[in-house]
């Protein structure tokens, strides 16, 4: 018979659980639910009891890890509470959110209890033809682009849930019993001293600066759409010449008056590494496809941009998609895109701006 | 810099990302359509980890590299004739299966235990580089198992940028949630990097560099270690490519101020 852990971390204020930790308890009640297994939740938190109020309706067991070492998303801090926290529940299936914090850890972890893992888990099911009730997963390979369901006969198997699989539990908070968990802490290290946002530290008058890119965060995971910038935003136009300062004012424009998140193609982010100032305000954290992020927004919206395969991997979770094109024959139209509108994006989201701002306001 | 560092960045080869993947199943277990024969390069993000640790090596004298890369050795060699013409390193070749589906636990251990056997690696200035994910089976695994069998307990993923301080100590940009860096100080090596994308951009081809490591290389690859990777119980039941083909709706006839109403409308719908 299977037991199932549920891994969970808090956020930055130490004292509540992180959404994804949340989509995670939503995945172990679901699946104790198929399997007919017994569930406990561990958390690690500065302040877990705190924490742990909103899990009060799931009934389940609840071990923590508490204290100021765990404050600090850090290797060696967190792969010490997660061994602590599935030694003293042993399971056999240990559920984690596929956070930074824990992805950093969880393979270590596993490999200490002589455990498995996979990771980037989309979905878990109960196989109901098997009496054993055995478990079998999904997840990607090459990028989005293979899809494969699996299973693992050793145990304790470790799933990493991709964010967005599950909705987040929510439930009123009511005080709950948990069982603190004592760690034995190796000697530390590393100190972690802070977040930084890239593109954030820019200097009024420095090289690139724009104003509206002073101050605000491009990245945005919870945004309903996804706005991407190709390369051809900084090739020359029909004038002849490149206008990357306007369209820097157009993107960002937009972007901010749609709340929406900021991606770009490799070429267009290599550009500003390979010492052309063009768009200074796009880093590698807003690539996305091949070898950047796949994000998950219900809308995407590419302008300037080919469409080619490795780029378009990354729209995998984007479930609505529109496209800005100069070129009719752009991968885009091959059945990457809902709609695609052969046009200049230049004249296009200058209107829309004009459009979009009013809205806001 | 109190000691030369001892950098050991660990890259697969994966198919070239313009190339069409077809899964099929095999006698082994599932792989891709013609897989052998498809054009191969090093896997994206660790080319990066490879590209930073030459970089780091050659500001600081005394540093070496070497590239542990596990695959069939026909392949190593068509992807070393590119990598080899970029950066100083030395080839740690293993003989073993290609491809994202084999285990990840297997794959670490042939790692692990090749890195511990290596002559002159100095395991307590030993920083470990690696893709924080490959392309392949894209599980971000595989160097966080072979740093915990090394038993190092520094550990850092979608690492943008190390600064390495005169004390031995760095400073560590990791990616976490937001588009935001975490920044942190580790008292120096040996720690585990999983690269993201790094900082530098690809380095030219330099002939020098190439015809000095192919006369390693080859060699290497000659007496590459065969391997074999256990299932440890992993069972595919489907391998598929997405059925998600969308019928494009490709709009030619509009002017621009019309479209951005259609968008402007779109946008705003539930």
């Amino acid at each position: 018979m299977e037991t199932i852990l549920v891994l969970t971390h808090a956020d930055d204020t130490g004292a509540s659980l992180t959404k994804a930790s949340l989509e995670t308890v939503t995945a172990g009640i679901e699946l104790a639910s198929q399997l007919d297994a017994p569930l406990t939740i561990g958390i690690v938190a500065v302040d877990a009891a705190a924490a742990a109020k909103t899990l009060a309706s799931t009934r389940a067991r609840l071990f923590a890890v508490s204290g100021e070492p765990f404050s600090q998303p850090r290797y060696a801090t967190d792969a010490a509470a997660c061994e602590a926290l599935c030694r003293a529940a042993g399971a056999t299936i240990i559920l984690a959110p596929g956070s930074s914090r824990f992805a950093r850890v969880a393979a270590g972890v596993a490999n200490r209890l002589g455990g498995v893992i996979d990771t980037h888990i989309t979905s878990l099911q109960a196989d109901e033809n098997n009496r054993t009730k055995a478990l079998e997963v999904t997840r990607w390979f090459y990028r989005q682009r293979v899809e494969a369901g699996l299973t693992r006969e050793a145990r304790p198997w470790f799933l990493l849930l991709d964010a967005g699989t599950h909705p987040a539990f929510a439930s009123p908070s009511a005080p709950v019993q948990i069982e603190q968990v004592a760690v034995q802490l190796p000697p530390l290290r590393t100190s972690v001293i802070g977040l930084r946002t890239p593109g954030m530290d820019a200097q009024p008058g420095a090289p690139g600066d724009q104003p509206s890119s002073r101050g605000w965060q491009t990245i945005r995971p919870d945004a309903k759409l996804l706005f991407v910038a190709g390369a051809g935003w900084t090739k020359k136009q029909p004038d002849g010449q490149a206008h990357a300062p306007e369209a820097g004012e157009l993107i960002l424009g937009f972007v901010q008056a749609a709340g929406a998140s900021l991606g770009s193609s490799k070429s267009l982010v290599d550009q500003g590494s390979e010492g052309n100032s063009v768009l200074p305000f796009l880093t590698h954290l807003n690539q996305i496809g091949q070898t950047g992020a796949t994000p998950r927004h219900a809308k995407g919206l590419s302008t300037c941009c080919h469409g080619e395969e490795p780029h378009v991997v990354g729209w995998r979770f984007i479930a609505d998609r529109r496209a800005i094109s100069l070129d009719p024959n752009c991968g885009w139209t091959r059945g990457k895109a809902d709609v695609v509108y052969v046009a200049d994006a230049f004249q296009v989201m200058a209107k829309v701006n004009e459009l979009i701002q009013p809205v806001k306001a | 810099m109190p000691n030369p560092l001892h950098i050991v960045v660990c890259a697969g080869i994966v198919p070239d990302p313009l190339q069409t993947l077809e899964p099929i199943t095999t006698p082994t277990g599932p792989g891709l359509k013609n897989e052998m024969v498809l054009p191969a390069v090093l896997d994206p993000w660790a080319a990066s980890a490879l590209y930073e640790a030459a970089s780091i090596a050659s500001k600081n004298p005394g540093g070496k590299v070497w590239l542990v890369s596990l695959g069939p050795k026909a392949k190593l060699q068509q992807v070393m004739m590119t990598i080899a013409q970029k950066v100083s390193f030395e080839l740690v070749p293993i003989d073993g299966p290609i491809g994202g589906f084999p285990d990840a636990h297997a794959t670490a251990a042939a790692l692990a235990e090749t890195i511990a056997a290596l002559p002159g690696l100095d395991r307590e200035h030993l920083l470990l580089f690696g893709g924080w994910e490959s392309a392949a089976r894209g599980a971000g695994v595989t160097l966080q198992l072979v740093g915990e069998r090394l038993g190092i307990s520094d550990q850092f993923q979608g690492v943008d940028q190390i600064t390495l301080r005169e004390d031995g100590s760095f400073e560590v940009l990791e990616r976490v949630e937001g588009g935001r860096h975490q920044v942190s100080i580790c008292l120096g090596a040996p720690a585990v990097l999983g690269w993201a994308t790094g900082n530098l951009p690809e380095p030219r081809n330099n002939p020098q560099v190439g015809m000095a490591n192919m006369r390693t290389i080859m060699p290497a690859l000659q007496k590459a270690k065969p391997t074999t990777l256990p299932a440890n119980g992993l069972h595919y039941i489907s391998v598929s490519l997405p059925k998600q083909q969308r019928t494009t709706r490709v709009v030619k006839d509009l002017s621009p101020d019309e479209i951005a109403v259609e968008l402007v409308e779109w946008i705003g719908a539930e």
